[in-house]
């Protein structure tokens, strides 16, 4: 076997391998899980670090190339995604597994384990694939883990669970409406075979309009994102923190691999303005509910909404002719948001668990036992405010570099608003900590700090992205993918 | 052609279905006319090809297999669901039709 392609097999085979070994023997399911969330983890470096020496590659499975075989691409924007989903994977299981678990029910909690593992395996070939109904076969697996994952908190959630199933769903037919059409028209599905091949014609623009609108309403752009709040609010912590860092950033990537790769000819400003003005409207709306939230988890769901409209404002940006500030930007953008976004999650269930009910007015009082998750909420509420020098920070530095080298003044103000809000909620939050509060909670002593830990090691990957911002930039220009 | 407007009036009558329908099966049978009628696209283009072409086909199997899971898993939860209610609601008549909303 070539050294490079040892990497995505093991990112492919091992979760689901994993999967169905912890649902055949229950009883080894932390062990299980926990060792291959760190070899996952340990291969996505690798991965990272072959891109950075040598670029990206294709990998033809079996030695068939398209358009009939399969094949695999890997480039420095899957590779970054890989790593993501790695981090968040690893932190989220942790926390899942050291949870006290009395407190913390899940309905059939022998499931929680294979349907993780499935839930990353789904995404791990999602980034990977290469093709668009293999990226269609990826989505819907993720969509299946993901909607038994969030039933599992029982209750109510079961109702946002639903919901949550007929939106994806309907997600990805519509999507597959698109491919089928381009199908129709091109006789190829493969991305990089589309890219070369594409015309600006009537039935590429009606595929790769219905593309887009299932994808949107995947990664829940306003106005499409009427379940997110609901089903990432009442999910199991360690199942929030991975739905909103990378199952919403999967429909994001999708999109932008879609736009700026095949149909790349037909972004022209109208499109482009469009998409980017859903992004503000989502910036805007997703904040400002966001800070009228009185319960923690679900402020930080309608954060997410938030958050995902700023990586919108790429299409407008490089539309007007600043692609590669732009792209850069909205890709760190959505990986520092990842990481920030997975450790307020975590750092949220921990911080619930301590005083057992999730309203913000009772979060007061003592704090011992989720000390350690509140630093990780503050770290992670500065990166996704955009201090310097976090993730977040350098990628709103990029997109504004953008906005002002194309005179997009409008988009600009978008990103000093949103900041704006995004303080203003999260602050709501924070001071939610130091105000006196009732004794209700449980013994502190019954919480085990690896909860903290899991949230504060995302929340400080977070302020490190911004150190690595020479690496990063290298990285993100690996590939095809990437506007030069 | 009468195949590719019946695709059409497919999609149109699942998303139709998928949007007022209140009852969870209904919304589920919805969902599924919908993606039968973009299989039955797929079908039509590999017809329409010249050569004919065998891929789609391939793309159809493999939908169809998603499509049984993707059933499979919202009837878990619509009994799910529906056995909730029905717990919530003791005393009060069970609705026959299964309205949760």
């Amino acid at each position: 076997m070539i050294p490079e392609t040892a990497g995505p097999v093991i990112l492919f085979s091992l979760p689901l391998a994993a999967a169905i070994t912890v649902f055949i023997r229950p009883r080894w399911s932390v062990p299980v899980t926990l060792g291959a969330s760190g070899v996952l983890l340990a291969a996505a470096v690798w991965v990272v670090g072959v891109v950075l020496q040598q670029g990206a590659w294709r990998h033809d499975i079996g030695g068939w190339t398209a358009p009939l075989g399969i094949g695999w691409n890997v480039d420095g924007l899957s590779a970054a995604l890989l790593l993501l989903t790695a981090a968040v994977g690893l932190a989220g299981a942790v926390f899942h597994a050291s949870r006290p678990a009395p407190l913390a029910t899940v309905r059939d909690p022998r499931f929680f384990w294979p349907l993780w593992l499935f839930l990353w395996g789904g995404l791990n070939a999602l980034f990977l694939a290469a093709d668009l109904f293999n990226v269609y076969v990826a989505l819907e697996l993720v969509s299946i883990a993901s909607v038994g994952l969030i039933g599992l908190a029982g209750g109510s959630a079961q109702a946002a669970a639903w919901r949550y199933l007929l939106a994806t769903l309907l997600g990805s037919t519509i999507y597959l409406f698109g491919v089928a059409l381009l199908y129709g028209r091109y006789a190829a599905l493969d991305l990089a075979l589309l890219t070369d091949g594409v015309e600006r014609d009537g039935v590429t623009a009606v595929a790769a309009a219905l593309m887009t609108l299932g994808l949107l309403l995947k990664a829940a752009v306003f106005p499409l994102h009427f379940w997110l709040p609901a089903a990432h609010g009442r999910a199991p912590p360690a199942v929030s923190a991975v739905l909103s860092a990378v199952v919403i950033a999967a429909g994001y990537y999708l999109l932008v691999r879609l736009w700026f790769g095949p149909f790349a000819p037909l972004l022209g400003t109208g499109v482009a303005t469009l998409l980017g003005l859903l992004g503000a409207a989502a910036v805007l709306w997703g904040g400002l509910l966001a800070l009228l939230q009185r319960r923690l988890k679900m402020l930080i769901a309608y954060s997410t909404v938030s958050q995902f409209g700023y990586g919108l404002l790429v299409f407008p940006l490089a539309a007007a002719g600043a692609a590669h500030p732009a792209w850069t930007g909205a890709v760190t953008l959505v990986l520092a948001h990842g990481l920030a976004k997975a450790a307020l999650f975590l750092a949220a269930g921990a911080i619930v668990l301590r005083h057992g009910i999730d309203r913000l007015e009772a979060l007061g009082g003592d704090q011992r036992g989720a000390t350690l998750a509140w630093v990780a909420f503050a770290i992670a509420s500065a990166s996704l405010v955009g201090l310097p020098p976090t993730g977040g920070f350098l990628g709103k530095w990029w997109l504004a570099q953008a906005a002002l080298a194309t005179g997009g003044y409008f988009w600009l103000a978008i990103l000093m608003v949103g900041t704006g809000f995004t303080a203003a909620y999260l602050w709501r939050a924070l001071q939610a900590a130091v105000r006196p509060g009732r004794e209700a909670g449980i013994d502190p002593a019954t919480l085990s700090a690896a909860l903290g830990l899991a949230a504060l090691s995302l929340a400080l990957s977070a302020a490190a992205l911004g150190l690595a911002a020479p690496v990063l930039g290298v990285l993100l220009d690996a590939g095809p993918g990437a506007p030069g | 052609m009468v195949y590719l407007s019946l695709t059409g009036v497919l999609f149109v009558l699942g998303l139709h279905g998928l949007f007022t329908a209140r009852n969870l099966l209904r919304r589920l049978l919805s969902l599924n006319i919908l993606t039968t009628s973009v299989f039955l696209l797929f079908v039509v283009m590999a017809r329409l090809a010249e050569p004919l072409d065998n891929v789609p086909h391939a793309i159809v199997l493999t939908g169809i297999v998603i499509t049984v899971s993707t059933t499979a898993v919202a009837l878990a939860l619509v009994v799910r669901i529906a056995g909730r209610m029905r717990e919530e609601d003791v005393g009060a008549a069970a609705d026959p039709r299964g309205d949760v909303e």
